[in-house]
């Protein structure tokens, strides 16, 4: 296939795209949230064990606008979202692409409990605008996201489908593993569902649950197998943000990764920090999800390949 | 001894040892939670056996390169079910079953040079050359004058190997076969 026929045999699902896109944004808008653009190129990606940022000209391609968008909120802000590329180093695959597009929103006020319902409000209505009716066929799989979703635990996920508990005996060689082939692949079917209250290694920049050190307020989104959105609690104790950032680079070093300077400016922002939750949520996988697409490619103009 | 390898070395056609056996890379799916490392889930096939299982790597798993080589083998004879190979460049002899044979036994011909694939220094399969030439030894006649295109009729090589052909080929006859589709060519004059 010619590149102009590549491109434009994408055009019923670049356009079932764009009006994706715009259900989104009306959707925030109606709920008194204001769109925010933060930097692309920024001199202090969040550091994480897992997550590697593009070096760019001596600052790094960001790999999620979280801390900017924090240090929004500890501004005053109340209700923010964007949508952003977004670029991890040496993520490729059917389900990855190494810059992508994400949607990210916050909310002051509020605890991972609003986000959930968020994803669902959310979902619906882009459903009902897009007029996909909320019935999608993805390959063999009959989706909707009408009825009640399925709610898990990850402890509930992990005992019932991998037969051990990740948050009494936590295994860092086994969770990931596990996690993508016992679990994921059973979670979301018909409609999504939503994986709760990670354990607190898992934790990433996830308040702990009051009174229960061992669990994070951290969920996911999952649909038809699929991880599509992480939300959490979000941490807003500086002495504990910074002592997780030095382990993150700790572990970094110890395996022979990249260090990145400290953030900072957002770690004294955090001083500042009402209680809040934000999530990021993964716009390609919702419109190939969202269009019957079996491929990311499908739904996005230029992939690594064409590009 | 293997060379080690990392998960950043996998691909599809990559040949690992896993517990003594050699195995194929025959499918392989990046795969990575958003907050977890990268993970490799591969389809294996033991290239001695033929079974196929799934197992998923982490990217700071290491794992062996199978100690495999390619040696250009000329097969002299057969003693039963026992056959009797030398090495091109050693000349050193060496014998496998017929079962180590397989399909290559349809095939094979006093003095027909092919790869053989060792595993540790044990055979664990034959590379046939594309072609061949084999003798017919047995065939009816074909009615003279059927050239009714694709009508073929069963005859016999002299490997016991039984193969459709054109009517009009007869008992004696030295035909080109192909070995990746078991069938006629031409005939060879």
């Amino acid at each position: 296939m010619t590149e102009r026929e590549a491109l434009a045999s994408k055009k019923p699902f670049l356009v079932l795209r764009s009006n994706v896109l715009q259900a989104i944004r009306t959707f925030f808008l109606g709920e008194d949230f204001i769109e925010i653009q933060t930097p692309v190129r920024t001199p202090t990606p969040a550091p994480e064990q897992h997550i590697e940022a593009v070096p760019a000209d001596g600052w790094f391609l960001s790999t999620s606008p979280e801390l900017y968008m924090k240090r929004l909120l500890a501004s005053g802000y109340e209700r923010i979202f964007q949508i952003a590329p977004a670029f991890r180093r040496g993520e490729h695959g059917k389900l990855h692409h190494p810059e992508f597009i994400m949607l990210e929103w916050y909310r002051l006020e509020s605890d991972y409990e609003v986000l959930k319902q968020d994803c669902r409000n959310l979902l619906t209505h882009v459903c009902r605008v897009i007029d996909c009716s909320a019935n999608i066929a993805n390959q063999n799989h009959f989706l909707t996201v009408e009825g009640d979703w399925q709610h898990l635990t990850v402890r509930e996920a992990f005992l019932r489908f991998a037969s051990w508990d990740p948050v009494m005996n936590y295994d860092p060689d086994r969770f990931d593993v596990d996690l993508v082939d016992k679990v994921e692949p059973r979670l979301g079917f018909p409609r999504p569902c939503i994986l709760s209250d990670y354990p607190i290694y898992q934790a990433a920049l996830a308040r702990s649950k009051p009174g229960n050190p061992t669990i994070a307020e951290r969920f996911e989104l999952y649909w038809a197998g699929i991880e599509l959105a992480n939300g959490f609690s979000e941490l807003n104790d500086p002495h504990e943000q910074r002592s997780r950032f030095l382990e993150a680079l700790d572990m970094r070093h110890r395996d022979g990764k990249s260090v990145y300077p400290l953030p900072e400016k957002f770690l004294e922002s955090l001083e500042f920090l009402p209680s809040c939750a934000g999530i990021a949520l993964g716009i390609d996988r919702l419109v190939m999800m969202l269009s019957g697409a079996n491929q990311l490619d499908h739904v996005v103009a230029f992939p690594p390949e064409l590009a | 001894m293997g060379v080690v390898l990392t998960a950043s070395d996998l691909r599809k056609g990559l040949k690992l040892e896993i517990d003594g056996e050699p195995y194929m890379v025959v499918d392989f799916e990046f795969s990575k939670p958003g907050k977890g490392q990268a993970l490799y889930r591969c389809r294996l096939k033991n290239m001695i056996t033929g079974s196929q299982f799934d197992r998923t790597y982490r990217s700071v798993d290491k794992f062996n390169a199978a100690d495999l080589e390619e040696q250009s083998m000329e097969f002299l004879y057969k003693d039963g079910s026992r056959y009797t190979f030398m090495n091109t460049s050693s000349y050193e002899q060496i014998e496998i079953t017929e079962e180590q044979v397989g399909d290559a036994i349809n095939y094979l011909t006093e003095n027909l040079v092919v790869d053989m694939l060792l595993f540790e220094g044990r055979p664990i399969g034959i590379s046939l050359p594309n072609f061949v030439e084999l003798k017919v030894v047995q065939a009816d006649p074909g009615i003279k004058g059927d050239t009714a295109a694709g009508a073929t009729k069963p005859v016999t090589l002299e490997t016991g190997f039984v193969i459709q052909v054109p009517l009009f080929i007869e008992e004696g006859e030295l035909l080109k076969v192909d070995t990746r589709t078991g069938s006629y060519v031409e005939r060879v004059k």
